[in-house]
């Protein structure tokens, strides 16, 4: 899955670029991430994997199973520990255990996927959920303005299609927003900048990776 | 607004902006790339209002070009921008003139203030800097 940081949403603002154009951009506060441990398909975990810290934090606020995880890695405390599969060959990319990955990993110009939890919104209609389109305000429109519309046939098939995009629960959920720029990066103080929105509301956990799926039109340039 | 957002905008931030608020005529400088040249063109209007804050802050001027009416607007903070002149502190009583839009001629006249101009250009003429809290006030 290519090399991957942990890091928080800060918020959005916009920089000029060196032509004057206003770029909006998101701070995200990226790693220090201490490599806390390294999975291996071979070992007795049966996959690799790297696990990462993210976020100093006291033991106090941890419980005892998980400070014994620290323990047992001989690491300081982190609030978050995740893991990111990776391919046997890529382990080679993150620093040894007890190392800390930093943002250093990215150059401005470089595409990244930023994967977030999206804000919860509750129970949504059709619209907000879905972007669907509603129906006209006037022409004789009555008491059916934010509706779905027909959801079905007739007797054949005699049943709504399963998938059928109605109201429910929006938001809170796990979404990448795949290819974003980083436009600056600052290692002195763990700082990244990406071009564009990114999921989840600010002071939310946010993991950065080297883009997988850039257009190869667009990667040969 | 996150105190990292707020410190990483101020560095964008011009520190040579005039105070001049809705009503008042100002001349934006504006710096125009044509292929690889460059050159200043000067945008001359009243201010109809001004909107955002922060580095963003924008600010919308009208002018009146060949019976046409023209509005433009700035981000305020822009590095295009070369400079912005105050040229008259016009007397009104709201914050934004949308109203101006549909006079023209005599209806579209904005009283001048009676005080002495606010003379707070920063450029292009360095001699006359006056050197008081007002000039170096940065936007609300």
């Amino acid at each position: 899955m290519a090399i991957a940081i942990l890091g928080k949403k800060v918020g959005m603002t916009q920089v000029f670029d060196e032509d004057g154009n206003r770029v909006p951009v998101t701070l995200i506060q990226a790693g220090p991430c201490p490599v806390l441990q390294v999975k291996t398909a071979e070992g007795k975990d049966g996959y690799d994997a790297v696990v990462l810290g993210f976020e100093p934090v006291k033991e106090k606020s941890l419980t005892k199973p998980v400070i014994g995880r620290f323990k047992k890695w001989e690491a300081a405390p982190t609030r978050y520990i995740r893991e990111v599969r990776i391919t046997p060959d890529e382990a080679a990319m993150y620093p040894p255990p007890g190392e800390a990955l930093q943002v250093g990993i990215f150059q401005p110009g470089e595409k990244v996927d930023v994967t977030g939890h999206s804000r919860g919104r509750g129970f949504q209609g059709v619209m907000k959920r879905h972007g669907m389109h509603g129906f006209p305000d006037s022409h004789g429109t009555h008491e059916y303005f934010r509706h779905p519309g027909s959801i079905g046939n007739r007797t054949w098939p005699g049943r709504v299609i399963k998938g059928k995009r109605l109201p429910g629960h929006h938001g809170d959920e796990r979404n990448t927003t795949l290819n974003l720029r980083v436009v600056a990066v600052m290692p002195e103080r763990n700082l990244v900048m990406v071009r564009g929105a990114v999921p989840g509301a600010p002071g939310s956990l946010v993991t950065l990776r080297k883009a997988v799926k850039v257009p190869a039109r667009k990667a040969a340039r | 607004m996150h105190g990292t957002i707020q410190e990483l905008q101020k560095v964008q931030m011009r520190t040579d902006v005039p105070r001049f608020g809705p009503g008042d005529t100002i001349r934006v400088h504006v710096r125009v790339r044509e292929g690889d040249k460059e050159r200043v063109q000067v945008f001359e209007g009243v201010v109809l209002g001004r909107k955002g804050g922060g580095v963003h802050e924008t600010v919308t001027v009208r002018k009146v070009s060949y019976g046409v009416g023209v509005e433009r607007v700035f981000p305020v903070h822009s590095p295009m921008l070369q400079a912005i002149e105050v040229v008259t502190h016009g007397r009104v009583r709201r914050a934004k003139l949308t109203y101006l839009r549909g006079r023209k001629g005599k209806a579209a006249r904005i009283t001048e203030k009676r005080a002495p101009l606010l003379q707070a250009v920063a450029t292009p003429e360095p001699a006359d800097q006056p050197s008081d809290a007002e000039t170096d006030q940065p936007v609300e």
